[in-house]
């Protein structure tokens, strides 16, 4: 065997860590897109993630209600420096795996550029590693705001996160882009984000936090569903962990709760709107179920359409099947699961996935999907995976699409 | 086939390793208990750079004879690199996921002479 005489290179990056570059941490993905030259389709990844706890004490300054203000600010005096009104619980944040995954735990890498807010540059660098054209950002820690025990504060940190992630965020990249909090809690205070922030640079439409004891259908929130649908603009549902209800205390490891209660609050919130006839009511109003997967949804479908058909005197408003309206609504298929390829197939095929289906990413969290998650399924025809990488996307949020270019082996 | 330089053994800490292309072969190369293993640097499940993952020891429940549980504790015999996407896990010796054993890495041979460590590409 011979001896070869071209030294080998040693790669910059040795072990990866939470100040390794988003662009070391994603070159994988980027050799991936580059390989399939998807560089010419238009990529548009619908759930990506920024740390808002890290400006918190900017976004709070943003508060109308002085005393709120006051007591947000007074909470950085205390030891530790807590995070004041926010309700997330950072003493079981099992996410990063014990430190496993470094991007989860932290994104510290060092960065230069001071003439946009940091998380623009973080954003930037992950939007050019995965080859996306557009990212549609959202808060972390907020995603479990839908429990605080106050609403009035829900409401009034709503606010606040809206108006700092449009003026330090959206309005610096057009790339950039958001679906708005909803703080259900009070739908007044909803109805009166909708009307300042509809039309804002970079937003796309409005998001509501499944994790949340409240019945979607109750009466208080069809103004909200009504103002969303004449300015045609979607409502995501973004589900979130919890491990503080009745069934996920009985689960004592972060694997087990989160499998559960990623998918169980949508679960809930998605027989709600459908057995109570939110789309016969709303008909042009476009739902989004945002990470929750896919395993759920062909589940969903079977078990509501055997319950309908045996009880269709408790959901008088239906005029076809469960499926049926679940089958137009949208949904990110991340964290996608694999293990079966046989059962992947049929969720997609369930779902309608070709026209219903939306890539997201939900980088930089532990369980992110790169856009070859998609791309590379074998099922797929390559104009599938154009609607589902960003097609569908482009025409759901009004987008232009890019000018066409193949794909290697598409 | 081809051996290709990759150091010196005392280049490489007990834990250690060299993640190092050629091409776009990217591979890593590990250090053991004094053995030398050596991986293609991407992850089975979606081609994450799992030789730049973290190295930790495996985690073990320990059950007592009437199978209640102890609790948990770190192998004294199984040490697993960790891939940095998604936190998939396999066993430094014998790159194999300890749950699924269809999911392994890409192995590569290793040999020393006089001192020097070759991976065979």
């Amino acid at each position: 065997m011979n001896i070869e005489a071209q030294p080998i290179r040693e790669l910059a990056v040795q072990e990866i860590t939470t100040k390794t570059d988003t662009r070391d941490i994603l070159a994988h993905a980027t050799k991936s897109i580059r390989d399939k030259r998807l560089d010419g389709w238009t990529l548009i990844d619908v759930d990506a993630h920024h740390s808002e706890m890290s400006s918190w004490s900017e976004i709070v300054e943003y508060l109308d209600d002085p005393i709120m203000l006051h007591h947000a600010r007074e909470f950085r005096s205390r030891t530790g420096g807590a995070p004041g009104l926010s309700n997330h619980m950072p003493g079981i944040r099992y996410q990063d795996v014990g430190g496993r995954i470094r991007h989860q735990q932290k994104l510290d890498e060092p960065v230069d550029d001071q003439s946009v807010h940091r998380d623009v540059t973080l954003v930037r660098r992950s939007i050019e590693a995965l080859g996306m054209d557009y990212q549609v950002l959202f808060p972390g820690n907020m995603l479990a705001l839908g429990t605080h025990p106050q609403p009035r504060v829900e409401a009034q940190l709503a606010v606040a996160y809206n108006r700092w992630l449009c003026d330090k965020v959206l309005d610096q990249d057009d790339r950039i882009k958001s679906l708005l909090y909803l703080p259900l809690g009070e739908p007044d205070t909803c109805l009166r984000i909708i009307e300042e922030f509809a039309g804002r640079k970079g937003v796309l439409g409005f998001m509501v936090t499944s994790v949340r004891f409240a019945p979607v259908h109750h009466n208080c929130y069809i103004p909200i569903y009504r103002a969303l649908e004449e300015r045609e603009l979607p409502i995501a549902f973004h589900a979130g962990p919890h491990w503080a209800d009745e069934y996920t205390k009985q689960l004592d490891v972060f694997m087990s709760m989160h499998a559960i209660s990623f998918v169980l609050c949508n679960m809930v919130h998605i027989t709600n709107w459908i057995v109570h006839g939110i789309p016969e009511r709303f008909p042009k109003l476009k739902p989004i179920w945002i990470e929750s997967g896919l395993a759920w949804i062909p589940f969903m479908m079977q078990r509501l359409d055997n319950s309908y058909m045996m009880r269709p005197s408790e959901a008088p408003l239906l005029k076809k099947m469960p499926s049926d309206y679940m089958r137009e609504m949208f949904y990110t298929g991340q964290p996608m699961e694999t293990s079966n390829m046989a059962l992947t197939e049929a969720a997609l095929k369930a779902i309608n996935a070709d026209t219903q289906l939306l890539y997201a990413s939900d980088w930089p969290h532990w369980d992110f999907n790169p856009p070859s998650m998609i791309y590379d399924l074998p099922f797929l025809t390559e104009q599938g995976k154009r609607n589902i990488l960003g097609e569908t996307a482009a025409r759901l949020f009004k987008i232009p699409l890019k000018p066409r270019t193949a794909a290697v082996g598409a | 086939m081809a051996l290709v330089y990759v150091g010196k053994q005392g280049d490489f800490a007990d834990r250690g390793r060299k993640v190092v292309a050629r091409g776009e072969l990217e591979i890593g190369v590990f250090r053991l208990d004094d053995q030398f293993y050596a991986y293609e640097n991407r992850c089975p499940h979606v081609r994450g750079p799992v030789c730049q993952g973290r190295i930790l020891a495996r985690v073990e429940e320990v059950l007592n004879d009437d199978k209640t549980s102890r609790g948990q504790k770190w192998s004294e015999c199984d040490t697993h690199i960790i891939c940095p996407w998604h936190g998939w896990e396999f066993n430094l010796k014998t790159g194999r996921h300890p749950g699924n054993p269809h999911m392994r890495l890409r192995a590569f041979d290793v040999t020393v002479k006089d001192d020097e460590v070759y991976i065979v590409v």
